[in-house]
């Protein structure tokens, strides 16, 4: 059954996009990541302008994360402090990315600077977690291997402008979650991803905060940003495509179901090696277009 | 699917020489274009009258229908290969070419139009890519409005259909225009041109207005005219439709 998407201006099979929700909602129910940085490339392929699935994909997590917030507030698993530092940075970084968008799509650059950004992005966190998966199957048996030290302490308490954090009970600056809530926001505009993937660890490692408010702040500041990244598109760059964004919700909230029912079952290790393969190979393709002598060398764009 | 049929008619009332062939009455039906819908077709046809039974042995009548959408300037890029990575390196500018444009002929064009003519008339569709802004680098301009046709023939925006055009007893004619989903919604214009000897001897115009209906082109629209209210809206649809689907998922499970 073909739809036709409005701002995209093609007609897809909505089995298509429903699918692709789905297996990225089945990533983030595995894994626990929010799956946009799989997303977007997986729109790509399949022929949507770079530049609207960057942005629509932008609104699917804005959907896709309010669900799973709502779960966390009735958990009181979120940092509403914490949650407006990084979003007070994640607003700057937004405006800040879709300014990017703009001019580089004015430049015919987008498309260009959008693989690279993926190419790279992919490939380090496939590598990266490869590495650490194949790290972890090595380790198995040793009951003691899982049992990590977290550090209270890091380079980020030595900062000034510190804010007593009550739910995370920390006492630190505020210019290391204002500067990760940037950098995620620019990589939300321009990328259409959460950012999961950077925050979570900075949270952990570098602010230092205890693990189980950790995914609700993230997605507490994933909801507000995504959600301002998608007006701002739209007022912008008008290339949100709503119809787009809601087949890809619908798929993956069902997808995510399923994949945390599978979590539950499966052995994770070799869940994450499949997921780092993937990673890198949606990665590789991606690098391939860029080097490989594309069949068309011209393209039309209209001029805005 | 609403067919909005838009029945119009119009006389040509040029008649350029006496004991000619004159189009008495042109029209199209439209339909409006739907999500669902793949595309959608416009019949242009018309009837040519004549004053006298056709003489022997004159040469065949022929007929050129060219339909166009609204002007767009528009930039060709070209890639290049720089630092191993190939990249959009050069572009150009075209001025006001037609967002749609088709062609339909009764037999292939050069067999039946002088080129002169053509492009006095400017039919064809090298015609609908002329205006190339200059520049100052780029030597080849023309491999760019080239390759803009190719580009515009492969996505259906731009159609060469010789000898789609039927003439039955030299006096009724058709022409059917697939039109495909991401056209430009606007003023269309049909043109006809009755050739003989290799020379036009009738031509007339009507316009078409081709619209996108049901709920994708209200958003397009919207998404035009108000970035801000769609913005919200896409967002609110957004936040909806993650808590109903999980809240379905919830009741499901029970």
């Amino acid at each position: 059954m073909q739809i036709y998407l409005p701002i995209a201006e093609i007609s897809v099979n909505v089995f298509v996009l429903l699918g692709i929700g789905g297996m990225v909602g089945v990533i983030s129910g595995l894994f626990g990541v929010g799956g946009g940085f799989i997303l977007t490339p997986l729109l790509f392929f399949i022929g949507i302008p770079p530049a609207v699935a960057v942005a629509s994909a932008a609104n699917q997590i804005a959907g896709s994360s309010f669900s799973a917030l709502l779960v966390h507030l009735r958990r009181k698993t979120v940092d509403v402090r914490m949650g407006g530092v990084l979003l007070a940075g994640g607003v700057l970084g937004s405006a800040g990315g879709v300014q990017i968008y703009s001019e580089l799509r004015e430049a015919g650059q987008f498309e260009l600077a959008v693989s690279l950004l993926y190419v790279f992005l992919l490939g380090t966190i496939g590598v990266l977690m490869l590495n650490e998966s194949l790290r972890a199957m090595r380790r198995r048996g040793d009951p003691n291997a899982l049992l990590m030290p977290r550090k209270r302490h890091t380079w980020a308490q030595g900062l000034p402008l510190k804010m007593r954090f009550r739910t995370s009970q920390l006492y630190v600056s505020a210019i290391p979650p204002f500067v990760i809530g940037f950098v995620v926001g620019v990589l939300a505009a321009i990328m259409g991803v959460g950012g999961g993937f950077i925050m979570v660890p900075a949270m952990i490692y570098l602010i230092g905060m205890p693990t189980k408010v950790v995914i609700g702040t993230s997605l507490f500041q994933f909801l507000f940003v995504t959600g301002f990244t998608t007006v701002l598109q739209a007022v912008q760059n008008k290339s949100v495509d709503v119809l787009l964004s809601l087949l890809l919700l619908v798929g993956g909230v069902i997808g995510a179901q399923v994949g945390a029912n599978f979590a539950t079952r499966l052995r994770a290790e070799q869940l994450r090696i499949g997921l780092a393969v993937l990673v890198i190979l949606v990665g590789f393709r991606l690098l391939l277009d860029l080097v490989i002598e594309p069949d068309e060398l011209y393209s039309i764009a209209p001029r805005r | 699917m609403r067919p909005c049929a838009a029945l119009l008619a119009l006389a040509a009332l040029a008649s350029p020489a006496p004991a000619q062939e004159v189009v008495t009455g042109i029209s199209t039906e439209n339909i409006a274009l739907t999500a669902d819908f793949t595309g959608s077709e416009v019949l242009v046809f018309g009837a040519i009258r004549r004053d006298a039974p056709i003489p022997v042995g004159e040469d065949p009548i022929d007929i050129v229908i060219t339909l166009q959408g609204p002007p767009l300037t528009v930039l060709v890029r070209r890639k290049e290969r720089r630092f191993g990575i190939w990249l959009n390196a050069e572009e150009v500018r075209v001025r006001h070419a037609p967002s749609y444009y088709a062609i339909a002929t009764t037999r292939p064009l050069d067999g039946i139009l002088s080129e002169t003519e053509r492009l006095r008339w400017q039919i064809g569709l090298d015609q609908a890519v002329r205006r190339v802004a200059a520049h100052p680098t780029i030597a080849d301009t023309a491999d760019f409005s080239e390759a803009m046709v190719r580009l515009r023939l492969e996505n259906g925006l731009f159609v060469d259909a010789e000898g789609a055009v039927s003439l039955a007893e030299e006096t009724l004619f058709q022409a059917r225009f697939n039109l495909p989903t991401n056209i430009v919604e606007g003023g269309y214009s049909a043109e006809y041109f009755l050739v003989r000897d290799r020379e036009i001897i009738s031509s007339g115009a009507i316009a078409v207005t081709v619209q996108k209906a049901g709920i994708e082109r209200w958003l397009y629209n919207l998404s035009q005219t108000r970035p801000l209210a769609y913005g919200l809206l896409s967002v609110a649809l957004a936040l909806a439709a993650g808590w109903l689907a999980a809240a379905g998922v919830r009741l499901a499970r029970r």
